[in-house]
């Protein structure tokens, strides 16, 4: 209970952006290969400063959604993309979209954190530099804000030039959504960023998640776990066999299914 | 009685493996004291000074000096070893890394298909056969251009260059491909373009392997003999350009060791020239374990 109203506090406070979805997908389905159709028919919203998971069976399509979103499966040979994705007012899902300018806008952070092979300051201002930041002192800055807002700064405040892999597995995650909100993004994916984590770490991700929406960022995340779907998205989304099945505020997904199959799932019912 | 005979096949296999490790440990350290014992005994024995072999500039031991001592001036094929070496790795170093990139980055379809086959069929080409395209190839279009002979350490450096550029290019592939991934994938999903995630991104990480790549080149280099003797013209003296000819520790050896009865102050100081590349290749080991260590060290 308690953790329901902590999170309608924080949801008021941003209420008045909650309007507009900053992402909203009309449509959507992917093809891998021409013929395997991996998702379809997904009509998704979703707002500033909320929090939105994917849950569903392995296999259903969450990571492929996920991907369509910044547009990372145009990386994946033969995968294609049908539908609309609206960001900031325009369809992205043309050919001549600029990707490099997208992902700004949109990061994402993955299963398995992999920092890269660089000092931890290297890591966060990779990505400014190759939007053309190359001021030190700015570059200072950002780091020093990504991390803060990442709650790892303190961690590391003191050995910013040593290697990302000095890091334990939870620190290297929020290395890693760090590095991603270095480029001050509008939307931040998560592929599953606790599942190589322990409890502890993964309650810490889940704070930072928080305070990540809390800033005004639209996080979409996937996770496997329900319970922390419960606990820190404002909606959930649940897909099966490439479709959405249900998506509406997490209470009343998890409290109230209008679906028979979501209930299933929930219950643990599913197969 | 089962656990009976597995416990024996454990000591027959501990055995047998060790076995092997003493002979190859036996083999090597031999011929290491060998090497080291018939390369000092030119300066044991017969009285070579060691500052001047390694200074002197002239290569004439059947001729003695004023002082009776035997002229055995090796920096002319010191020199001529580390220059034709590093010469090709300057031109190996562009060609390896570019292609590299292609093969794993740009195009890894062509690349494994039809590139990566073609260089490995390179790596098995004998070195004799990079010497006689040399000789027919290389040393007449040098003679064309620069007047002189054709045979020199640009000859050499050219030929080293194609014959070690098939292991470097598959190395740096090797290296290239070892890196994750993810990296990759996370590097273009923060808006990198491909040439920044190559740039910043792969090549950093794999920069340990690239190195190592480049030091075996530079060590295959440093050590083939026949290809280089072929066409370098075989003229122990510091070169005054590229073209002209010159001599490496590994020409001076094929070409004179069979000539030289054992024991006598000549043959002595050619032990003492393989002594050095003994050594050399030593230090291109160390170099590539020292570079492991570091990465691993810094990383983990
Ligand atoms: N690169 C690919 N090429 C071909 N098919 C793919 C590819 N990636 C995913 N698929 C297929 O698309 C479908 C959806 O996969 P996806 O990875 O999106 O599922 P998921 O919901 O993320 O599963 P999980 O929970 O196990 O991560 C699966 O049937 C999968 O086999
Ligand atoms: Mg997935």
């Amino acid at each position: 209970m308690m953790q329901i109203t902590e999170r309608d506090t924080r949801g008021a406070a941003v209420e008045a952006e909650m309007r507009e979805p900053v992402l909203a997908t009309h449509d959507v389905g992917v093809r891998y290969d021409e013929t395997k159709v991996a998702l379809s028919g997904v009509n998704l919203e979703f707002a500033a400063g909320e929090v939105t998971s994917l849950i569903g069976p392995s296999g259903c399509g969450k990571s492929t959604f996920l991907r369509c979103l910044n547009l990372m499966n145009r990386e994946i040979p033969h995968c294609h993309i049908d539908g609309e994705i609206v960001y900031d007012g325009h369809n992205i899902n043309t050919p001549d979209e600029n990707l490099y300018e997208l992902r700004q806008s949109i990061g994402m952070v993955f299963q398995i954190p992999n920092p890269f092979r660089k000092s931890i300051r290297d890591n966060i201002t990779f990505a400014p530099r190759c939007h053309g930041i190359k001021d030190k002192k700015r570059l200072d800055e950002i780091v020093e804000t990504s991390l803060v807002k990442a709650a790892l700064w303190d961690e590391v405040k003191d050995k910013l030039d040593k290697s990302a892999y000095a890091l334990s597995g939870g620190q290297r995650q929020r290395l890693c959504i760090a590095r991603t909100l270095a480029m001050n993004p509008k939307v931040v994916l998560m592929d599953e960023p606790c599942s190589a984590l322990d409890p502890i770490a993964t309650f810490s991700i889940e704070d930072t998640i928080g305070q990540i929406a809390g800033e005004g960022i639209s996080v979409i995340i996937v996770t496997h776990n329900i319970e922390q779907a419960a606990r820190i998205s404002d909606k959930t989304a649940y897909f099966l066999l490439g479709e959405v099945v249900e998506w509406g505020d997490t209470d009343a997904v998890f409290s109230d299914p209008k679906d028979k199959r979501t209930q299933d799932y929930l219950t643990g019912r599913f197969g | 009685m089962k656990s009976l005979q597995k416990h024996q096949l454990e000591r027959v296999g501990k055995s047998l493996t060790g076995f092997c490790i003493a002979v190859v440990i036996l083999v090597v350290g031999s011929l290491v004291v060998m090497v080291a014992q018939r390369g000092l005994s030119a300066f044991a024995v017969d009285g070579v000074d060691l500052w001047g072999f390694l200074s002197g500039v002239t290569w004439n031991p059947h001729q003695p000096d004023a002082s009776g001592a035997p002229t055995v001036g090796a920096l002319p094929m010191i020199f001529g070893s580390f220059a034709v070496t590093l010469l090709s790795c300057l031109f190996v170093i562009p060609f390896a890394l570019g292609s590299a990139i292609y093969t794993v980055e740009v195009n890894p379809k062509f690349g494994n298909t039809v590139f990566r086959p073609a260089l490995e069929l390179l790596v098995g080409i004998p070195s004799v056969v990079f010497g006689l395209v040399g000789l027919t190839i290389v040393v007449p279009w040098i003679r064309g251009w620069s007047g002189g002979t054709g045979y020199g350490i640009l000859a050499g450096s050219l030929v080293l260059a194609v014959m070690v550029l098939p292991t470097v290019t598959s190395l740096i592939i090797d290296a290239l491909n070892a890196v994750p991934a993810a990296y990759r994938m996370s590097s273009s999903a923060l808006g990198g373009t491909r040439w920044q995630n190559t740039w910043h991104i792969v090549l950093k990480a794999a920069t340990p392997g690239i190195l190592t790549a480049i030091i075996l080149g530079m060590a295959r280099a440093f050590g083939e003999a026949l290809a280089v003797q072929m066409v370098i013209g075989n003229a122990a003296t510091i070169p005054d350009s590229l073209v002209s000819p010159a001599a490496t520790l590994t020409s001076v050896l094929t070409t004179s060791m069979g000539n030289e009865a054992m024991g006598t102050v000549y043959n002595d100081v050619l032990w003492s020239l393989a002594l050095i590349l003994l050594l050399m290749s030593l230090v291109f080991i160390l170099i590539v374990h020292i570079i492991g260590n570091r990465s691993e060290v810094k990383h983990g």
